[in-house]
């Protein structure tokens, strides 16, 4: 009988204080603008320093977002007015290459981040051979720092370069999932054309057959997986992937040009078993 | 009531902590089957039984309306009315239990032992419907109540052998009956190596072990109230299944409940028994006897189970009247492993029962009514609430690969009527009978991701979205009597409503190495099955006499298609000479050839076949003991031979000598 009454006051009281609580914390908000990222490296020259930022705090052959920061060395303070521009480069023996990227821009609710990315289509055993330069405008003073950066090769195929069959150079690249689950994933792919050794623009209007395939496992497929096509909104290309399990997936691509020409890529039969493009996927 | 309650948790710890101690010390011993089990009301003395340390599934098998579904020498799956396991409600003495293989290769009736019954109630159809929901009927395990005849001790030892896969059984049964306390203790092991089929072909991977032990304890509150706690741990290792890819490293269960019994003759209420339960099932599939496997996978599932139901007994003049109320939530799990050939590829992982949560609570009501002295009319109803959902969101997220649109619960309202006329007289008796059912789909039916069926080789995945399955049934019954010689038949009629079966999805990659495709679950429009027995016998004598039987099933969906797992026509002719000291009987056993065979869902041809058997025993009374000695061949002629229920066709046992020997003391 007592509980009856004893339960309400003590289910007010456990209101009360919570109530309180979110008071305290929303006067405290003191949260870092790189928490949940590593660092990857800085450059710096005589009067900033670049910080590089991601998640692993690595680059990987592949998509990868990286975040930056610029610290003025002077005033130890970050700056929140840069307009940015970078170029990765390739130094091979005989030649150099860029690849394709998207210039930072302050990173949405940030002050002192700029986002942008960089898709490594390749990397040396050791990590070696690629730079970086990145070039920012402060108050209308231009700036360049250029430095050495580490590309490690990424375990699994998440970008392939390739002459298609219109003789032109493509680079196909997945961006996501990031954390691929078992049911239906959102792929998201970049498709970009070799325009020159240094130019690498989006190629629009495009499109991908998806078959995902598990070769450990007969080679089964998944249901319900859709063509990835282009949004032009991110520029980037979209498609339902449904993964029945965890392992390692072979996601097996066609690209088609805007008149439905196979420019790259066969389709899975039982005597060939992957597509000449394809991407991998574990988890 | 307080106390009561007391009481109850008290003895079902008293009880937990004794089994633990004897699982230890009574694995080698033996034990004994004192009680007396009945199929359909038929009673069965077990030492009336070919063998009295037979599994449940030959007691099973005995039953016209019941035949058994065979992967291997173990864990048969009862079929009745030529529907399986999921059209069925099985139960454990009114406790709801689900089998944790998604193979179906451990149904319930696997994890008890007859050492633990004291009868088994058949009800055909939606006679069946006491204890939950189902189309071909209910099978309950009936577990024995506590005696309070104040004898003392009574014990009894078994033993069995069989030549044939050198199959050992040992039990041994101790029991005390004191005039307020009950206890009951009893074990039994078996253990046997692979059996040879006809003409001494080895069946590999047929082996089984597997041991169980019960505790019962009884105490006797007042004259009316008396509270029983028992306690079955059961527990298989090293199962082959020579039809499936895989065999079964461990299944085991841990089967408790604590029950309130009333009894009053006197009053308004006869009886009025009130159960608590839980069990929990670990069931783990196994490859790694194969020497040849596309790719090496675990596959373990859990069930676990709680449970209740109150029922209630009530006279009055010409009514008998019965109350069930019933709940039960259910936990089934299973999820699947495989390791590829490339070690530099990662272990692949999914679930094949996504943490299905069922709870479902109900009502069920009958009443006999007494309309003369020779007749009675029964009307019966079952009304419950069902609800799944699926506790994990990798499950969920994995099944909205099929159904984009799924939420994550569902909820059905199932109901269930039963109409049935009887007459009695001395010369003949009759009965007839109509029913309308309902069930809900099964975990794999419904939730399940990526079954293989090794039946017809395809994967299966479930269906959320599928109506209830409903039926509309008939039967009816006649038997009569000329001096010495009786003539029965026994017939009944289904007609199904969105008839639960898999069907194939063309555009659907199967995940299994070798499979045909995938089979999605989907509801036939309708779906037809009759079953009709006659069977006749003739006492010759006192002593002699003859029996037979003859049966016809008929199983057609609306798609044109012969329904899987429907049998053929069969026939049973015995002859028996009985005596109270020495007993004999000559069997002939067969079916016809499965001319109407399911090729749409991977059936093949099944040739007809006959075996003969013939079974002794000799009662031998030693002062105030008693020993019973029960031999005999089954399969005389050494028949290579398989029938219609075998998976992929796994030939049964070839000629087998075999002796038991009990001891009551």
């Amino acid at each position: 009988m007592k509980l009856k009454y004893i339960l309400p006051i003590l289910l007010i009281s456990i209101f009360t204080t919570a109530c309180s609580e979110d008071d305290i914390n929303d006067i405290v908000p003191i949260v870092s603008e790189i928490e949940g990222l590593t660092k990857v490296q800085e450059l710096s020259n005589a009067t900033h320093t670049i910080e590089l930022f991601n998640d692993s705090g690595r680059f990987y052959t592949g998509y990868n977002t990286i975040s930056i920061r610029i610290k003025d060395n002077a005033t130890n303070s970050f700056v929140e007015n840069a307009t940015i521009n970078w170029m990765p480069v390739m130094q091979m023996p005989t030649m150099a290459h860029s690849c394709p990227k998207t210039n930072p821009t302050k990173a949405s609710g940030k002050d002192t981040v700029y986002t942008g990315n960089i898709i490594y289509q390749m990397a040396m055993e050791d990590g070696s051979g690629w730079s970086l330069t990145v070039n920012y405008t402060i108050d209308e003073v231009e700036y360049s720092v250029t430095n050495d950066i580490t590309v490690m090769q990424n375990d699994d195929q998440n970008v392939a370069s390739f002459m298609g069959s219109d003789d032109k150079r493509y680079i196909v690249a997945m961006v996501k999932p990031l954390k691929p689950i078992i049911g239906n994933n959102e792929l998201v792919v970049g498709v970009y054309q070799m325009e020159t050794m240094m130019s690498f623009p989006v190629v629009e209007n495009f499109s991908l057959k998806l078959d995902p395939r598990m070769p450990g496992m007969g080679n089964h497929s998944s249901p319900n997986n859709t063509d990835l096509t282009y949004n032009s909104s991110d520029k980037l290309y979209h498609a339902n992937l449904s993964l029945t399990m965890t392992g390692y997936w072979v996601l097996n691509l066609q690209l088609l040009n805007g008149e439905g020409t196979v420019l790259k890529g066969e389709s899975v039969t039982t005597d060939n078993v992957q597509s000449s493009l394809y991407l991998e996927l574990e988890f | 009531m307080k106390k009561f309650i007391i009481y109850s948790i008290s003895f079902f710890f008293s009880a937990f902590i004794y089994a633990q101690e004897k699982e230890a010390t009574i694995e080698k011993d033996t034990t004994q089957l004192q009680e007396v089990i009945l199929i359909g009301q038929r009673k069965l003395s077990k030492y009336r039984q070919e063998k009295t340390l037979s599994s449940i599934d030959d007691y099973l098998e005995k039953s016209n309306k019941i035949t058994m579904i065979k992967r291997g020498n173990y864990a048969w799956e009862p079929t009745m009315n030529n529907m399986s396991s999921e059209r069925l409600n099985v139960t454990i003495d009114g406790m709801q239990i689900f089998g944790a293989c998604t193979d179906k290769m451990d149904p319930i009736t696997s994890y008890v032992d007859v050492s633990n019954l004291e009868k088994v109630t058949v009800g055909s159809g939606q006679e069946g419907t006491e204890h939950g929901h189902a189309i071909g009927g209910g099978i309950d395990l009936k577990l024995p109540q506590s005696k309070y005849y104040g004898n003392g001790f009574k014990s009894s030892v078994d033993l069995g052998y069989e030549t044939n896969g050198n199959y050992r059984t040992a039990g041994l049964d101790v029991a005390y009956s004191g005039n307020k306390v009950y206890i009951n203790v009893d074990g039994i092991y078996r253990k046997s190596d692979n059996y040879d089929a006809g003409n001494s072909k080895e069946v590999l991977y047929s082996q089984f072990e597997k041991y169980n032990v019960s505790l019962q304890g009884g105490y006797k509150i007042s004259n009316n109230h008396s509270l029983d706690a028992n306690l079955i741990y059961d527990k298989a290792s090293d199962v082959g299944y020579p039809a499936l890819p895989m065999d079964v490293s461990l299944a085991e269960a841990l089967i408790s409940s604590v029950t309130h019994i009333y009894k009053n003759d006197s009053t308004f209420v006869k009886s009025w028994e009130s159960k608590v339960y839980f069990n929990t099932i670990t069931h783990i599939m196994d490859d790694s006897k194969r020497p040849n496997v596309p790719i090496r996978m675990d596959m373990p599932g859990w069930s676990d189970t709680y449970g209740f139901y109150s029922k209630v007994n009530l006279q009055e003049n010409k009514h008998n009247l019965s109350f069930n109320l019933n709940g039960f939530y259910n936990r089934s799990l299973a999820e699947m492993t495989m390791y590829p050939n490339d070690p530099n590829q990662l272990a692949m992982f999914m679930y094949t029962w996504p943490d299905i949560r069922t709870l479902y609570s109900g009502i069920y009501a009958k009443d006999a009514l007494s309309i003369s002295a020779n007749e009675t009319i029964t009307i019966s109803t079952r009304l419950g609430f069902h609800n799944n959902t699926i506790g994990d969101q990798v499950g969920l997220e994995s099944l909205q690969i099929f159904y984009p649109e799924l939420t994550d619960s569902k909820d059905r309202f199932l109901k269930s009527f039963a109409a049935d006329y009887q007459l009695k007289t001395k010369k003949y008796d009759a009965s007839f009978g109509v029913g309308y059912g309902e069930r809900a789909p099964s975990v794999s039916e419904g939730y399940g991701f990526f079954l293989f069926n090794s039946f017809d080789n395809y994967d299966y995945i479930g269906n959320p979205t599928m109506n209830n399955e409903k039926a509309l049934e008939a039967n009816a019954k006649a038997n009569y009597y000329i001096n010495r010689f009786k003539i029965g038949v026994e017939a009944s009629y289904f007609y199904i409503m969105d008839y639960i079966i898999g069907e194939i999805d063309p555009t659907l990659s199967a995940m299994t190495i070798g499979a045909n495709g995938v089979r999605v679950y989907s509801a036939l429009d309708n779906a037809t099955i009759f079953d009709v027995f006659v069977n006749s016998s003739y006492e010759i004598t006192e002593t002699l006499s003859v029996n037979g039987t003859v049966g016809y099933n008929y199983g057609s969906g609306s798609n044109g298609e012969n329904l899987p797992l429907i049998k053929p026509f069969s026939y049973v002719a015995e002859m028996a000479y009985y005596t109270a000291a020495f007993n004999a009987s000559i069997q002939l056993e067969g079916n016809g050839n499965q001319s109407r065979y399911s090729s749409y869902y991977g059936e093949d041809n099944t040739a007809a076949y006959a075996i003969l058997n013939l079974n002794l025993g000799n009662i031998i009374y030693l002062k105030n003991n008693k020993m019973i000695l029960k031999y005999g061949v089954e399969n005389i002629l050494d028949a290579n031979y398989s029938t219609y229920a075998d998976w992929n066709n796994i030939p049964r046992q070839g000629r087998n000598f075999y002796a038991n020997v009990s001891y009551v003391f």
